[in-house]
C-alpha cells in the first residue's frame, strides 16, 4: 500500500484515523470510568464492551489493561502474562489499556497511559515520551534503517533513565506493520489475535522475508531495513521501576521524495499529542 | 558541656525535687528527652544542643539521678506510676498549653512507653521516640508468647534475650550492685564504656555515676518482676512511635520489636549499626530523626492529619531514611540504578558524574521515587582538587556523608603489549585514583565526625579472574579490591564498614565507552558493538547490583561477588586458581 500524501483526503487514511480515534475515544471513556477496585479484566471488559457497542467486530488483538507494576511488566517472562488479571487498581496506580479493533476494515492499535490519582513519577514519564515521537518520525524521515533507529530510541530512553520495556513485547518489537483486513462474518481470535490480521501480518513477513524487509521492527537483523512504506503502529515504552508508560500510534511512512510527506503520524488530536501542547502553554 | 548553657529550674512532685534543663525557644514545640541506666539527663548533651535550634527542648534528671533527688525509702518509691507523675509534673510545668514530643533511650524509654500507654496522659504527649528500651508489658507478652507457643526459633530468641539480660538478674540481688557501683565497677565504668561502645570521653559520665547507678537498681527492682509476670492487656500507644533500633545493641535483640505494630498503631521503623549507648556515639543521626519525626507529627496535627511513615517504601527504608548517600559514575548504569534504590530507601542522594547532564537527571528522577532531595554535581573523580572541592561543598551543604559508593570507572580492553603507557594512565586515573580520592577525603571527613559510616568500592570480577583480554582493567580493578579491604581493617574501628563489589557481566553502557587497546576507530566500533551486544544477551540488570549493594551496606560484607559468573570466579580463585589461569589463556571470541 502506498500513500500519495499527508494531506488526508486520501480515503484510507482517512479510515484509519476515525478507527484510530475510535479506539482513543474507547481509552479515555474507560479511562474515566476507572475506579480503586477495578481489576484488569474488568478494565479489558469494559473497552471490548465499549467497542462492541460501536460496531467493533474484529480485532487486531483484544484489548488488554495493565495495572501497578505490570504496567512496567515487572517480572514478565512469558507472553501469557500480556492478559488481564485480577490485579485490582488502587489510587495512585497506574495503568495502561491497549487495544487493536477493526472497524469497516481498517485496523487500528494504540495505548493509552493513565494514573489513577496524581503522580510526579507518572507525569515525567508521560512528558519524557514525546522526545520519542519526535526522534522517531525524524529518523524514519532521513530514512535511517529501522535496526538503527530502535538502538537510538532504546540509548534515548537509557540517557532518560528509563529501561525500554517494549524489549518484552514478542520479539522485542518497538512497533509492526497494520493494514486492511477483510471483514468476514466469523472471525475468531487465537491468544488474543484476530486471526484475519495474523493472516495479513504472516503474508507480510512471508513476502518481506523474500524482499529482505519485516513487518515487525524489532531490535534483531531481519528489521535492518529502510523503512517500508506502509502503516506502522509504533509504541514506545518506559519502564521505571515499578512504573511504566506508552504510547500507540500509527506513523504512515510513503516512498514521497518529499522528507514532509515521507513519514507522517497519522494523526496529531491525539491525548498525549494534546497534552504535550497544554502542558508547553501553562509553561 | 553544653549542657551548662542551658536554663535550668526545679521542678517539686511527690516530694522529689526533679533538676529540668531548657534550651531554646520556649514558643516552639517541646521536646522532652528522657535518660537512661544508668546515666543522668547530660547522657543527651550532644543530642540536645542540636534539636535546640529548631525545638524547645526539656530534659530532666529522673528521680535519685543526676542532681533530682531521691525517694526515701527507696523500694517502691521507682514504679512506673511515680516515674508517670514526675514526667507529667515536667510536662506541666514547661510546656502547659500543648502536648510535648517524648523521646526516650535505654529506661527512659521503658518509662515513655508507660507514659505512651496509660490514659491519664492522653493529649500531653504528641509523639514518641523510643530507643533500646521496650515497653515492660510488651516484653512481658513477648516471653509469654514465646513460651506458650515454642517453635525452635521462637526458644532461640528467648535464649537470646536470657542471655543478653544477664545484668537484669545481678540488679536484683540486694546490696552487691550498689557496693559494686559504688567500688570499682563505678570508677572503671567511663574506662568500660570507652573501650566497649566507644563513647567519645567529653566530660561523660558525670560525677554522680556510682550515686545514680546505685538508686538506679530499684528501677529494675521494683517494675521488673511485677510488670514480666503480670503485663497489662491495653498497653496500645495512643500517639505515633519512631521506633529506632540499634542494630549491634548487647542487651536488647531485634526481635524484641517483631510484632510491635499490634501495639503501636502508627509505627516509623529505624535502624542504626551502632551499639547501645546511642545518644552519646550518633547524635547526628538521632537528632535528624527526631527532628524529622516531630516535624511530620506538628504538620499532621496542625492539618489534622493521620501521620504518615516515611515516603519511601523501597527495601531497607527504616536504615536509610535521611541519610546521606554519595554515588559517583551516577549518570547511568549501576551507579544510576544505586542512586534510585538509596533514593528509594529515603536517603538524601548526591549523584556525581562528569557527565553533569546525565548526574542532574539521575538527582531529578531520584527524588521523584521518594529521596528527599537529591543533587546532581559534575566532578572527574580522577581529578583530586576536583573532588576535595565537591567533598567541602557537600560537607557544608549537605552534610557528611553516610554512604559513599565509589562507582566511577571506565573499561579498557587489548592485550597488555597493545596498550600504551598513556591508556593505562587513563585507566589507572579513574578506576583505581578515583576511588582513592573518594575514599582518602570523603573517608576521613567520616572517620572526623566519629559517628560512623560506610564505603563502597565498586571492583570487579576481573579483580580475581586473571585474563589476556583486560590487563590494565583488572590490575586496576584487583588494585581496588586490595585498597577495600585494608581499609576495611584500618576503619573498623571507627565503626566505618568498607565493601568491595565484584559485579560481573552487566548490561550497562561501559561497553559504549570501553577503549580497545591496538585498534582503529572502525575495528574499536565493531568490538564495542559486538562486547555491547553479548553484554545485552547476558542482559543482567544494573539494579540487581543495585540491590546487592544496599544489602553489603547493611550487613557490611566484605567482599560481594554479584553475578552468579562473578561467584564462580570468587569461588575457583580460592579452591583452585589454576583453573583461572587457564581460562585467562583463552582468546575472547570477540
Amino acid at each position: 500500500m502506498t500513500f500519495a500524501a499527508k494531506d488526508g483526503k486520501a480515503p484510507e487514511l482517512r479510515g484509519f484515523r476515525e478507527v484510530q480515534r475510535l479506539a482513543y475515544d474507547c481509552a479515555e471513556a474507560v479511562a474515566a470510568q476507572l475506579r480503586p477496585g477495578v481489576t484488569e479484566r474488568e478494565a479489558a471488559r469494559m473497552q471490548r464492551d465499549w467497542l462492541r457497542e460501536r460496531g467493533v467486530r474484529d480485532w487486531f488483538h483484544l484489548p488488554f489493561a495493565w495495572f501497578g507494576d505490570r504496567t512496567a511488566f515487572a517480572g514478565f517472562k512469558v507472553p501469557l502474562q500480556f492478559f488481564p488479571t485480577s490485579r485490582k487498581l488502587e489510587p495512585g496506580m497506574p495503568f495502561i489499556l491497549d487495544m487493536a479493533p477493526v472497524h469497516k476494515g481498517f485496523t487500528a492499535d494504540i495505548g493509552y497511559s493513565g494514573c489513577l490519582g496524581l503522580s510526579p513519577l507518572h507525569d515525567r514519564l508521560l512528558a519524557d515520551l514525546e522526545a520519542h515521537r519526535e526522534l522517531i518520525l525524524r529518523e524514519v524521515r532521513e530514512r535511517r534503517s529501522l535496526r538503527e533507529i530502535y538502538e537510538d530510541v532504546e540509548r534515548l530512553m537509557i540517557r532518560q533513565g528509563y529501561a525500554n520495556r517494549h524489549r518484552a513485547y514478542p520479539f522485542g518489537v518497538i512497533a509492526h506493520k497494520v493494514d486492511r483486513v477483510t471483514e468476514r462474518r466469523w472471525s475468531p481470535h487465537v491468544f488474543g489475535f484476530g486471526t484475519q490480521s495474523l493472516k495479513g501480518l504472516a503474508s507480510d513477513a512471508l513476502h518481506g522475508h523474500r524482499d529482505g524487509w519485516s513487518p515487525l521492527w524489532s531490535p534483531y537483523r531481519f528489521s535492518d531495513h529502510l523503512p517500508r512504506p506502509g502503516l506502522w503502529a509504533v509504541e514506545p515504552h518506559l519502564g521505571f521501576r515499578g512504573t511504566g508508560a506508552k504510547f500507540e500510534e500509527i506513523l504512515v511512512v510513503t516512498d514521497s521524495k518529499d522528507p514532509e510527506q515521507s513519514a507522517f503520524w497519522l494523526d496529531d488530536d491525539l491525548p498525549h499529542v494534546r497534552r504535550w501542547a497544554e502542558e508547553k502553554v501553562t509553561a | 558541656m553544653k549542657l551548662r548553657e542551658a536554663r535550668e529550674r526545679w521542678v517539686s512532685t511527690g516530694g522529689i525535687e526533679l533538676c529540668v534543663a531548657e534550651l531554646g525557644d520556649v514558643s516552639r514545640p517541646t521536646v522532652v528527652l528522657v535518660h537512661g541506666y544508668p546515666d543522668s539527663k547530660e547522657v543527651w548533651s550532644e543530642v540536645a544542643s542540636r534539636l535546640a535550634d529548631e525545638w524547645h527542648v526539656v530534659l530532666y534528671d529522673v528521680r535519685g539521678h543526676g542532681r533530682s533527688t531521691a525517694p526515701s525509702p527507696l523500694r517502691g518509691g521507682f514504679t512506673l506510676e511515680k516515674l508517670t507523675d514526675d514526667f507529667l509534673a515536667v510536662a506541666d510545668a514547661v510546656s502547659p498549653d500543648r502536648p510535648v514530643h517524648v523521646v526516650g533511650h535505654d529506661w527512659g524509654s521503658v518509662q515513655a512507653w508507660e507514659f505512651a500507654t496509660v490514659k491519664r496522659t492522653e493529649g500531653r504527649i504528641a509523639s514518641f521516640t523510643s530507643m533500646s528500651g521496650p515497653s515492660l508489658d510488651h516484653f512481658g507478652h513477648w516471653i509469654k508468647q514465646r513460651m506458650s507457643r515454642p517453635t525452635p526459633r521462637r526458644v532461640g530468641q528467648l535464649l537470646g534475650q536470657g542471655a543478653k539480660s544477664w545484668y537484669v538478674y545481678m540488679l536484683h540481688t540486694p546490696v552487691l550492685p550498689e557496693l559494686a557501683w559504688r567500688g570499682p565497677l563505678g570508677k572503671q565504668w567511663p574506662r568500660i564504656l570507652q573501650r566497649m561502645e566507644k563513647v567519645p570521653a567529653d566530660g561523660y559520665p558525670t560525677p554522680s555515676l556510682p550515686q545514680d547507678a546505685a538508686h538506679g537498681a530499684w528501677l529494675y527492682r521494683d517494675n521488673v518482676r511485677p510488670r514480666l509476670r503480670r503485663p497489662r492487656t491495653d498497653a496500645y500507644a495512643h500517639v505515633p512511635v519512631q521506633l529506632i533500633t540499634p542494630t549491634e545493641d548487647f542487651f536488647l535483640s531485634e526481635s524484641l520489636y517483631d510484632q510491635l505494630e499490634l501495639w503501636a498503631p502508627q509505627l516509623v521503623r529505624r535502624a542504626l549499626p551502632a551499639k547501645h549507648w546511642v545518644p552519646r556515639t550518633r547524635p547526628d543521626q538521632l537528632s535528624a530523626w527526631i527532628s524529622e519525626f516531630v516535624a511530620a507529627n506538628e504538620a499532621a496535627r496542625q492539618g489534622g492529619l493521620p501521620v504518615q511513615g516515611t515516603s519511601a517504601t523501597g527495601a531497607y527504608a527504616d536504615r536509610f531514611g535521611g541519610q546521606l548517600v554519595l554515588v559517583t559514575g551516577a549518570a547511568g548504569g549501576i551507579g544510576r540504578a544505586t542512586a534510585f534504590a538509596f533514593a528509594e530507601a529515603g536517603a538524601r542522594v548526591v549523584a556525581v558524574d562528569r557527565d553533569g547532564e546525565g548526574a542532574a537527571r539521575t538527582a531529578e528522577m531520584a527524588q521523584l521515587i521518594g529521596s528527599p532531595a537529591a543533587w546532581g554535581e559534575t566532578v572527574d573523580v580522577s581529578d583530586e582538587q576536583a573532588v576535595e572541592k565537591l567533598a567541602e561543598k557537600v560537607a557544608r551543604e549537605y552534610g557528611i556523608v553516610d554512604v559513599l559508593v565509589n562507582n566511577a570507572g571506565i573499561g579498557l580492553s587489548g592485550s597488555f603489549l597493545d596498550t600504551t603507557s598513556e591508556e593505562w594512565k587513563n585507566v589507572l586515573d579513574v578506576n583505581l585514583w578515583g576511588v582513592i580520592h573518594g575514599c582518602r577525603i570523603f573517608g576521613k571527613q567520616m572517620a572526623d565526625r566519629g559517628q560512623g559510616g560506610h564505603i563502597v568500592n565498586l571492583a570487579s570480577a576481573a579483580a580475581f579472574q586473571p585474563s589476556r583480554a583486560l590487563p590494565a582493567y583488572s590490575t586496576s580493578k584487583a588494585a581496588v579490591l586490595m585498597l577495600s579491604e585494608c581499609l576495611r581493617a584500618e576503619l573498623a574501628e571507627k565503626s566505618i564498614g568498607v565493601s568491595a563489589i565484584c559485579p560481573g557481566i552487566v548490561n550497562t553502557n561501559i561497553t559504549a565507552t570501553t577503549r580497545f587497546a591496538g585498534t582503529d576507530a572502525t575495528e574499536e566500533k565493531r568490538l564495542r558493538n559486538r562486547t555491547g551486544r553479548l553484554y545485552g544477551l547476558r542482559n543482567y540488570p544494573p539494579e540487581k547490583v543495585a540491590d546487592a549493594i544496599l544489602k553489603a551496606v547493611v550487613r557490611n560484607q566484605a567482599v560481594v561477588p554479584v553475578t552468579p559468573e562473578a561467584r564462580g570466579a570468587r569461588l575457583l580463585s580460592r579452591v583452585s586458581p589454576g583453573v583461572l589461569r587457564g581460562i585467562a589463556r583463552l582468546k575472547p571470541p570477540l
